[in-house]
C-alpha cells in the first residue's frame, strides 16, 4: 500500500493537502481532500462588541474580505433591529459587493486557472502559471491584471481601502460615492464589459474544443444551493435560499434567511478541520451539495442584465431538463458571473442615490443576527447572538468553501478513480487532482503544509534557544 | 533566466490578504517578472522553497507545519521579509491565545451550532495545533518587518525594488501611514 500526499494544493486561496492511497494493485482506496484551517474565530469573538464584527471577522480571509465584511454588516444590521437600509447604503454594498466578484472571479481565471487551461494540466510545472500566461499571452494577461484592479478600485472606492476595508457598518454605510469616484469608475466601465464578454467567449471556445474531456472529468451529480431573488433570478447579495437536486427539482425554494438552521446542518469527519454541511432533511450522506457560480447560474430562472442572460442560456441548454453538472464548466459560470458584474456595475454608476447623504438607519437591540449573502465561491452564512450590552456570546460560519467540502471531495476521488487507476503516479496525473479541486476556487485561506512525514512532537525554542511552546500527538492513526 | 532573481513567498496563519496586495502591484507585475524569478508561491506550482534570494512571509505560526515551513525557508532564502500584522505580532490568529486551545477547539467542533454528530478532528494527517499562536520573528531571524493589515502594494512594491537594486528599503514619511 502506497500513500501519496500533494502538499501543498497550489494555485488555490489558501492551504490544503490531498492524500491518495493506493493499494497493490495500484487501486485508489482513498482519495481526500484535507484542510488544516483551524483559527478558533467561534471561541475568540466571544465577548467582543457586535460592531466590531464587519472589521474583525474580514480577517479570516484577503481574498474576498468584502464578502465576510458585508455578511457580518448584514447580521449586525438585523442585531441592531434595522430591516431596510436607506437607498444610498444598499446601494453602495451592492457596488462593493459587484467590485469584489468581479475582481476575485478575475484572479481566479486569469491569474490561477487559466494556466491549466491555455497549457494544459500536463504542462511543465515550472511554466504552468500566471508568469507562463504573461510569457505566452501577454495581451490577456494584461487584461487579466486590469480587470482585477478594476473590481480593487471599485472597492477602493466604496470601502475606503482595498483590503479590510471599514465601509459598511451596522445599520449602513460610512460614504458615499464622490461625483469625482464616479467619473473615475465610469471611465473604464465599457472596456471591462467588453473584456468580461470576451473572457466568456475564450472560456467556451476552450470547453468546445475538448468537449467530451470537459464534460467528463470530476462531473459529479450533486444539489445545488443558492440564493435567488422573489422572481428567481440570480442574486449576489441579498435573496432568499432554493435548493434543487441533481434531477432539477426544488427541493426548497423562498426560503428566509433566519431558517438556516431548519435548513442546512454540519456533519464533522475525523480527517478535516473543515466541516460537511448538508441539507437536514436529505441527511449528511445524501444531504451535500455545491455552491458557487455553477450552482448559482444552474439554480436560477434568469439573470436581469442581459448580455450575461444571453450566455445563461446558452451554458444551461447544455444540459436541457436538468442542471448542467460538469464540474469544469465551473469556469464558465464563473466567467458569466463576472460579465454580469461588470454590467451590473455599468447599469449603477449613474445612480444618483450613490450620492446620497442619508447613510444609516437605527433600531432596537435584538438577540440574534444572521446574514447570508452569496460570496465569489458561494453562500457564506453569519450568525452571532448578543447579550443586553452588545457583546457576542456566541457565533457560527459556514463560509463558502466549506459549503463546497463534500463535493470537492466526491471530484477528486472521481478523478483518481477514472484518470489514475493502475497509473505510475506521475506529476501530471496528480495535477488532474489539483485542477478538479482548482474547477471549486476553494478559498482555504490559512494554516499551511510541509511534504513529510509528521512530526510525533513539536517543540517550539526561540531565536534565543528558549522553549516557547510544545506539543505532542498522542493518538496517530495508521494508514 | 538564471541571473533573474528569485523570490518564494508562502502564507502560515494568515488570510492571503497580504498576498493579496503583493498583487495590488497590478500591471506592475509584468514588469516584475522580467527582473524576478517565483519559487514557491501559491501562485506556481512549485511545492519546495529552494535556494531563493528573497523570501516573503504572510502569517503567524499556528501548528507544526508552520514551523516547518518557517524554518525551510530561513534556510533556503538569503533575506527574509516578514509583512503583515499576523507574522509580526501574531494578529487577528493570536487572538485565540486569550483562551485555551481546548476551550477554543470544543466550541467549534462540539459546542458549535448547527452540528450533527459533533467530534474533533483527530487524524494524523492534521497538523499539530500549536498552544499558542506565535509571530514569526520567535522562531527564526527576520530580516525585514513590514507592518499593516495588509501592507499596502506601494509598500510592498517600493520594498522589493529597492531590495532588487540592492538598496537598503526605506520609506518616505508620507508613505508610512496606514493600518
Ligand atoms: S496581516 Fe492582515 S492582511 Fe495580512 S494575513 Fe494577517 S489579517 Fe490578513
Amino acid at each position: 500500500m502506497t500513500k501519496i500526499t500533494i502538499d501543498p494544493v497550489t494555485r488555490v486561496e489558501g492551504h490544503g493537502k490531498i492524500t491518495l492511497i493506493q493499494d497493490d494493485d495500484r487501486k485508489i482506496t482513498q482519495a481526500r481532500l484535507h484542510i488544516a484551517e483551524f483559527r478558533g474565530f467561534e471561541k475568540f469573538i466571544q465577548g467582543r462588541p457586535y460592531w466590531e464584527v464587519p472589521v474583525l471577522v474580514q480577517r479570516l480571509c484577503g481574498i474576498c474580505p468584502v464578502s465576510h465584511h458585508l455578511a457580518a454588516a448584514k447580521a449586525s444590521d438585523m442585531l441592531i433591529g434595522v430591516e431596510q437600509l436607506t437607498p444610498t447604503a444598499e446601494k453602495m454594498r451592492r457596488l462593493m459587493h459587484f467590485g469584489q466578484l468581479l475582481q476575485s472571479h478575475a484572479l481566479h481565471f486569469f491569474h490561477l486557472s487559466s494556466p491549466d487551461l491555455l497549457f494544459g494540466y500536463d504542462d511543465e510545472p515550472r511554466h504552468r502559471n500566471i508568469v507562463g500566461v504573461i510569457q505566452d499571452y501577454p495581451e490577456l494577461a494584461k487584461q487579466g491584471v486590469l480587470m482585477r484592479k478594476y473590481g480593487q478600485r471599485v472597492i477602493e472606492k466604496t470601502a475606503g481601502k482595498r483590503i479590510h476595508g471599514t465601509g459598511a457598518i451596522p445599520g449602513g454605510i460610512n460614504k458615499n460615492l464622490s461625483p469625482a469616484e464616479r467619473d473615475e469608475l465610469s471611465q473604464d466601465i465599457e472596456q471591462m464589459v467588453e473584456w468580461g464578454q470576451s473572457a466568456v467567449e475564450l472560456c467556451k471556445k476552450i470547453f468546445y474544443e475538448q468537449r467530451e474531456f470537459f464534460e467528463q472529468f470530476a462531473t459529479i451529480d450533486s444539489n445545488l444551493l443558492s440564493l435567488v431573488q422573489p422572481n428567481g433570478a440570480l442574486e449576489l447579495y441579498d435573496g432568499k435560499l432554493r435548493a434543487r437536486a441533481a434531477d432539477n427539482q426544488i427541493i426548497f425554494d423562498q426560503q428566509d434567511n433566519r431558517n438556516y438552521l431548519d435548513l442546512v446542518n454540519e456533519h464533522v469527519e475525523s480527517w478535516s478541520y473543515m466541516k460537511f454541511p448538508f441539507i437536514k432533511d436529505l441527511g449528511w450522506e445524501q444531504g451535500w451539495y455545491r455552491v458557487g457560480p455553477l450552482a448559482r447560474i444552474n439554480n436560477c430562472d434568469a439573470i436581469d442584465t442581459p448580455l450575461a442572460e444571453q450566455q445563461r442560456q446558452e451554458f444551461i441548454a447544455l444540459t436541457p431538463g436538468r442542471p448542467v453538472p460538469y464540474t469544469l464548466a465551473f469556469h464558465w459560470a464563473r466567467l458569466i458571473e463576472l460579465l454580469h458584474c461588470a454590467e451590473a456595475i455599468r447599469e449603477l454608476l449613474p445612480d444618483p442615490d450613490l450620492q446620497g447623504n442619508d447613510l444609516l438607519q437605527s433600531g432596537e437591540l435584538q438577540p440574534v443576527g444572521i446574514g447570508i449573502i452569496e460570496a465569489p465561491r458561494g453562500t457564506l452564512f453569519h450568525h452571532y447572538e448578543i447579550d443586553e450590552q452588545g457583546l457576542i456570546q456566541r457565533a457560527n460560519l459556514i463560509v463558502s468553501t466549506t459549503n463546497n467540502n463534500q463535493a470537492m471531495n466526491e471530484s477528486i476521488r472521481q478523478v483518481a478513480d477514472q484518470y489514475l487507476k493502475g497509473q505510475e503516479l506521475t506529476e501530471p496525473l496528480l495535477n488532474q487532482l489539483e485542477v478538479a479541486v482548482r474547477a471549486y476556487d476553494p478559498c482555504l485561506s490559512c494554516a499551511t503544509h510541509a511534504l513529510g512525514q509528521m512530526p510525533l512532537e513539536v517543540e517550539l525554542i526561540d531565536t534565543h534557544g528558549e522553549l516557547i511552546d510544545s506539543r505532542s500527538k498522542t493518538a496517530m492513526h495508521d494508514c | 533566466m538564471t541571473d533573474k532573481i528569485r523570490i518564494a513567498t508562502t502564507s502560515l496563519a494568515g488570510c492571503f490578504g497580504c498576498h493579496m496586495s503583493i498583487l495590488d502591484i497590478d500591471e506592475r507585475i509584468i514588469d516584475l517578472v522580467e527582473l524576478v524569478e517565483f519559487n514557491r508561491s501559491p501562485i506556481t506550482d512549485i511545492k519546495d522553497v529552494t535556494d531563493c534570494d528573497v523570501g516573503i512571509i504572510e502569517g503567524a505560526v499556528a501548528n507544526s507545519e508552520n514551523v516547518e515551513v518557517l524554518r525551510d525557508f530561513r534556510k533556503q532564502c538569503k533575506t527574509l521579509v516578514a509583512i503583515g500584522a499576523c507574522a509580526l505580532n501574531g494578529g487577528i490568529p493570536a487572538m485565540r491565545n486569550q483562551f485555551s486551545l481546548e476551550e477554543c477547539i470544543e466550541e467549534s467542533y462540539i459546542n458549535g451550532i448547527g452540528l450533527d454528530q459533533p467530534r474533533i478532528p483527530d487524524d494524523a494527517e492534521l497538523p499539530m495545533l500549536l498552544n499558542q499562536v506565535h509571530p514569526v520573528h520567535e522562531v527564526v531571524k527576520v530580516d525585514y518587518f513590514l507592518p499593516g493589515c495588509p501592507p499596502p502594494a506601494d509598500m510592498i512594491w517600493q520594498l522589493l525594488t529597492d531590495l532588487l537594486q540592492g538598496r537598503e528599503p526605506s520609506f518616505k514619511q508620507e508613505q508610512i501611514n496606514y493600518d
